[in-house]
């Protein structure tokens, strides 16, 4: 449905957009991910027609963006990062010249008016000037306005930008719900949003597309090697970390023990074991045979977050122990009988 | 054709559902009805002395009303227009709203015709406004209705000229204040062009003059059909809406 091939914007001085090149299926909901000036806005707009490509192409539905500009505006639907709303008209009033402007007319109008305002909630407000609505009414009519036309392609730039927790789950929803009948790419820089509503990840850092998978496909393959997080504890006394440290380390297969700190429960390790080998059993075993209590044993998936600043090295900073064992972690439950004696 | 009228409708219940068509109608037919009322005030009064004095000379409503009326009264069009035409690119440039039109299958040039055009009709309404004042002539005297009516169409033609100029201004700035501005400073100087003609005669005086807006209204003024200074106008106003429409094309190469 979509297909881009070494789109490019360059600025006088800056390079905003830098070869990036990916296709969309019909259907599909695509989650466009990256920090704030990624170039994730210029990207859509060119996909929107609202400025060419530098270098480059881009077909939407089957149009190119630059020579067929028109046909391709015929069949997206765009909401850009603030709703445009003309705040002195009335919803439906606004929602009527969107949809001529998009080529409906008469009858067809009004039964899509109604439509687009059952499927985003909005039915309340038809009658209320947009200058006095909510900040998610606002962006629900700007949802409802890029539908109007029912359009093949739908273009959302951050699209639970400002709004609240219980409005962002709404919106959500509604995105999710609108696939299907609609081939979706949403901007977000907010990971979760990712996981919960895509089913594949455009990753864009300064310009460059960094990585392009499904969601499940890029936490997999971001965690390369097996990690593998323990909590041990000494059955009385005090526990010796370097002794717990070099006992991990020489179990086969393992290449790295690192030290996650400790608590009044016990102490944490990360154990990276090389690709293939499964160390698992035998960690717990030289845990409990070395007469240690073994609390916690868990894979240490990768949250798509981490994912994320891996691939675009940012703030590398190493994870505080927290984010290692969240006390209610419900991975490591799984995990933990099977390793206890 | 049919995008430039949904354009131009959405324009025009913009400025009538905000206060901005109301109060500039209001301004105008103040200034308008005090200008046609200190004319109509000094006819009466040369009129009723004339009489005293026993003279007879005919008194001529169009030569003593209309005609000063008109040529006073279009300099007006330097504070209208440019309250008329700020808003028109500036406020959808910073309301984000440009994003919808710009990416909507609409061409570039219904979009900007469609505005213009809202702000001529507007305008046009200003004028009919103003016009009631002529009622009263007509229904107590027997003024000559012909240079009424070309007054009134060289008015509008000028304000048309005008209007695309601010319309292109809009287009440069996402602030209606710098737009408003800079189009009053630039009709202001297209006013006060022809004053160099007074003691120069080079042609870089004359072209300079040529350009001068007020100039070409004179004759429209005085009632008379002026083929040379309409073309003009359409020119200017020809001119207006191309620069406005290579503005909005390295809006789009340029943001």
């Amino acid at each position: 449905m979509i297909t881009v091939t070494d789109l490019t914007k360059r600025y006088a001085r800056t390079t905003a957009v830098d070869r990036i090149s990916f296709t969309v299926d019909k259907g599909q909901i695509v989650g466009f991910l990256g920090p704030n000036g990624a170039g994730k806005t210029t990207t859509m707009r060119m996909l929107t027609c609202f400025f060419p490509p530098t270098a480059g192409t881009a077909t939407v539905a089957g149009y190119d963006v630059f020579t067929q500009s028109l046909d391709v505006r015929r069949h997206i639907g765009y909401l850009p990062e603030s709703p445009p709303l003309y705040l002195e008209m009335e919803t439906d009033e606004y929602l009527r010249f969107v949809g001529r402007l998009k080529g409906l007319s008469g009858a067809e109008l009004e039964t899509r008016i109604n439509f687009v305002c059952d499927r985003c909630n909005i039915g309340d407000v038809k009658k209320k000037l947009m200058g006095k609505l909510s900040k998610g009414y606002r962006q629900r009519v700007g949802l409802a306005q890029a539908i109007i036309h029912n359009p093949d392609v739908l273009i959302l730039d951050e699209p639970t930008a400002g709004l609240d927790p219980k409005q962002i789950n709404e919106t959500r929803d509604l995105i999710k719900s609108l696939a299907g009948d609609h081939t979706i790419i949403l901007s977000t820089h907010i990971l979760p949003e990712v996981e919960q509503t895509c089913e594949q990840v455009l990753i864009i850092n300064k310009g460059k597309l960094v990585a392009t998978d499904s969601v499940h496909n890029l936490q997999a393959r971001a965690r390369g090697a097996e990690s593998i997080v323990l909590e041990v504890a000494a059955r009385s006394g005090e526990l010796s970390v370097p002794m717990v440290q070099q006992r991990l380390g020489a179990v086969a297969g393992v290449s790295n023990v690192t030290s996650k700190g400790q608590d009044d429960q016990g102490a944490f390790f990360e154990v990276e074991s090389r690709k293939g080998q499964l160390v698992r059993g035998d960690l717990a075993r030289a845990v409990v045979d070395a007469g240690w209590d073994l609390n916690e044993l868990r894979p240490a998936a990768m949250s798509l977050e981490e994912i994320f600043l891996q691939l675009t090295g940012t703030e590398a900073a190493a994870p505080p122990p927290e984010t290692v064992s969240p006390p209610e972690s419900s991975a490591a439950e799984p995990a933990a009988p099977e390793a206890q004696p | 054709m049919r995008n430039l009228w949904i354009i131009c409708r959405r324009e025009l219940s913009s400025y009538f559902s905000s206060p901005i068509a109301w109060l500039l109608l209001t301004m105008y037919s103040i200034l308008f009805g005090w200008f046609f009322w200190n004319y109509l005030g000094n006819f009466v009064v040369e009129s009723i002395e004339m009489q005293m004095a026993g003279q007879m000379q005919p008194m001529n409503i169009n030569e003593q009303i209309i005609r000063p009326l008109m040529l006073n009264t279009s300099f007006l069009a330097l504070f209208f227009v440019p309250l008329i035409t700020m808003r028109l690119f500036a406020e959808e440039k910073r309301s984000g709203t440009i994003e919808l039109l710009a990416t909507s299958p609409v061409r570039d040039i219904e979009i900007i015709l469609g505005k213009w055009l809202a702000a001529t009709i507007l305008y046009v309404w200003l004028l009919v406004y103003a016009g009631i004042n002529f009622a009263f002539l007509f229904a107590y005297g027997h003024p000559d209705w012909k240079p009424v009516l070309i007054g009134y169409l060289g008015l509008l033609l000028q304000a048309a000229a005008l209007l695309a100029l601010g319309t292109f201004i809009s287009t440069l700035t996402k602030n209606q204040i710098i737009a408003g501005a800079a189009t009053f400073g630039v009709i202001l100087l297209f006013w006060v062009f022809s004053w160099v003609s007074s003691y120069d005669s080079s042609t870089w005086a004359q072209v300079l003059s040529y350009l001068s807006v007020p100039v070409h209204y004179e004759s429209f003024g005085r009632g008379v059909l002026s083929l040379k200074d309409a073309v003009y106008y359409v020119s200017f106003i020809f001119i207006g809406l191309f620069f406005t429409a290579r503005s909005m094309e390295s809006l789009r190469w340029r943001s």
